[in-house]
């Protein structure tokens, strides 16, 4: 049971250049702590060392934004698309 | 001095710049970790071959802390994070400021000062990072507040020639110093003031923003201090401060620097105040004292005489070992100006850089 986590052209590389990788479903938490096991480098830049999403980092599940409420709590169906994108918020100066 | 190598981090990535000719000219090489802040750089030459390292942050992806066998051609970033704070702390890294390696009598220990106020060691040259919890409990900390660029921990001092002795300096909390290895800390600003607190506060035990602490590791109880509006001398290693601004165009600035082989010379690049960061007369001026802070003196030889309106930073400016002594400084407009005889005279060694938030100089062949 799986879903597939789209990434920007900026994470790529720490994902072996693919533009998607797969993730457990379940709970969003459970998804990225298995991704923390397979790809840590990918995963250490979506959540900081608590496990919370990073402050300029989006996530939608299925089209959702997990940005409010508890981000890792969010369920991932089976077969969804998880997008992430770097916030307009975050960029350098 | 043989191969010299130049670490310029920068507010979007990193340059390295290498002299074989006893820094007579200086090559770049491409641009690294584009479009990411390099707060930090370090060169710790106790190892054969020489690891050096970076500080480097994105805005969206978090910091990361990485270190290169190589003199920068590849970096190394470890499976498990180098650095952070440990689970249920409540805590993340937000950025890495300062990265000091301890002295030769512990040449595996890296220390790294962070955002938010907090101080790491690595006991296994930087692969990974511990906090330093008696700094982290220390009761003060929930009245520390940041300075303009965030909660940092910004420097790093350790005693030449005592490793339990180290001291830290944090925007804006000040000067803290641990005499047994980091189990407690302790205050050390008595004399420094905090020019933006009402006039019956201003000489608080903690809370001065200060942005920058030298010392000469021959008079390791002599302290300079660039502080938010001051600048300072101790010569109890952070017992009592006293002004030495007398002779300066103005007391604000960020960076200070001393002489590698004179305790009594240094270096500092005055700005104009806090809500006017620009160089006094918006002339670009190094300040050099040659009698530990009792007059100044101001350089300009080689460096650009039209009116110059960017700031030096607390962490762009550095002296080598050489002889004589090189000194550098990089500026917001993303030029780093080198002198190698002591500041008497200056040559712009980059430009069109974005703006430069670190240097680091050393030795490295």
């Amino acid at each position: 049971m799986t879903s597939r986590l789209l990434l920007p052209a900026a994470l790529r590389r720490y994902a072996g250049e693919r533009a998607e990788v797969e993730i457990n479903s379940g709970t969003l938490g459970a998804a990225l702590d298995d991704l923390a096991e397979r790809l840590p480098q990918l995963e250490r830049r979506l959540r900081d060392e608590q496990g919370r999403l990073r402050p300029h980092v989006l996530m939608f599940v299925d089209g959702v934004s997990v940005r409010t409420g508890a981000p890792m709590e969010t369920p991932v169906p089976d077969g969804v698309e998880v997008f992430v994108a770097p916030a307009v918020s975050g960029g350098n100066r | 001095m043989g191969l010299a190598i130049l670490l310029i981090g920068t507010r979007k990535g990193l340059m390295i710049a290498r002299s074989i000719d006893d820094r007579r000219t200086w090559a770049t090489n491409d641009f690294q970790f584009l479009n990411q802040e390099v707060y930090s750089v370090a060169v710790d030459t106790r190892h054969d071959p020489p690891r050096i390292f970076a500080g480097v942050g994105s805005g969206h992806w978090g910091p990361l802390l990485t270190y290169s066998d190589d003199l920068g051609t590849s970096w190394t970033e470890p499976k498990e994070p180098a650095i952070g704070f440990p689970e249920g702390s409540d805590a993340s890294v937000a950025r890495v400021w300062q990265i000091q390696p301890a002295t030769a009598d512990q040449p595996d220990v890296i220390y790294a000062g962070v955002e938010p106020h907090a101080l790491f060691r690595s006991d296994d040259r930087g692969q990974s990072f511990a906090l330093v919890e008696g700094l982290w409990e220390n009761p003060d900390r929930p009245s520390w507040v940041p300075g303009g660029g965030g909660a940092c921990l910004h420097t790093v001092l350790v005693h030449p020639t005592d490793p339990d002795d180290v001291m830290v300096v944090m925007s804006a909390a000040g000067v803290y110093r641990t005499r047994d290895g980091g189990a407690s800390w302790e205050p050390a600003n008595r004399g420094i003031q905090a020019a933006y607190l009402p006039e019956d506060q201003r000489f608080p035990v903690f809370g001065q923003c200060v942005h920058k602490v030298a010392y000469h590791p021959d008079r390791p109880q002599r302290l300079f201090a660039q502080n938010h509006f001051g600048v300072y001398r101790s010569e109890d290693r952070g017992g009592s401060w006293t002004a030495i601004e007398s002779g300066l165009p103005s007391n604000f600035g960020f960076s200070l620097v001393v002489h590698p082989h004179q305790p009594d010379t240094i270096y500092n690049f005055p700005l104009q105040a806090d809500a006017e960061r620009f160089p006094p007369e918006a002339k670009c001026r190094v300040y050099r004292s040659e009698n530990a802070g009792a007059s100044w003196e101001p350089l300009s030889a080689g460096l650009p005489k039209d009116p110059y309106y960017a700031a030096v930073l607390r962490d762009a400016m550095v002296a080598d070992s050489g002889d004589p002594a090189g000194v550098y400084f990089g500026t917001r407009l993303g030029e780093v100006y080198a002198s190698r005889d002591g500041g008497d005279g200056w040559s712009m060694i980059a430009s069109h850089l974005p703006d430069v938030l670190s240097l680091r100089v050393a030795e490295v062949a």
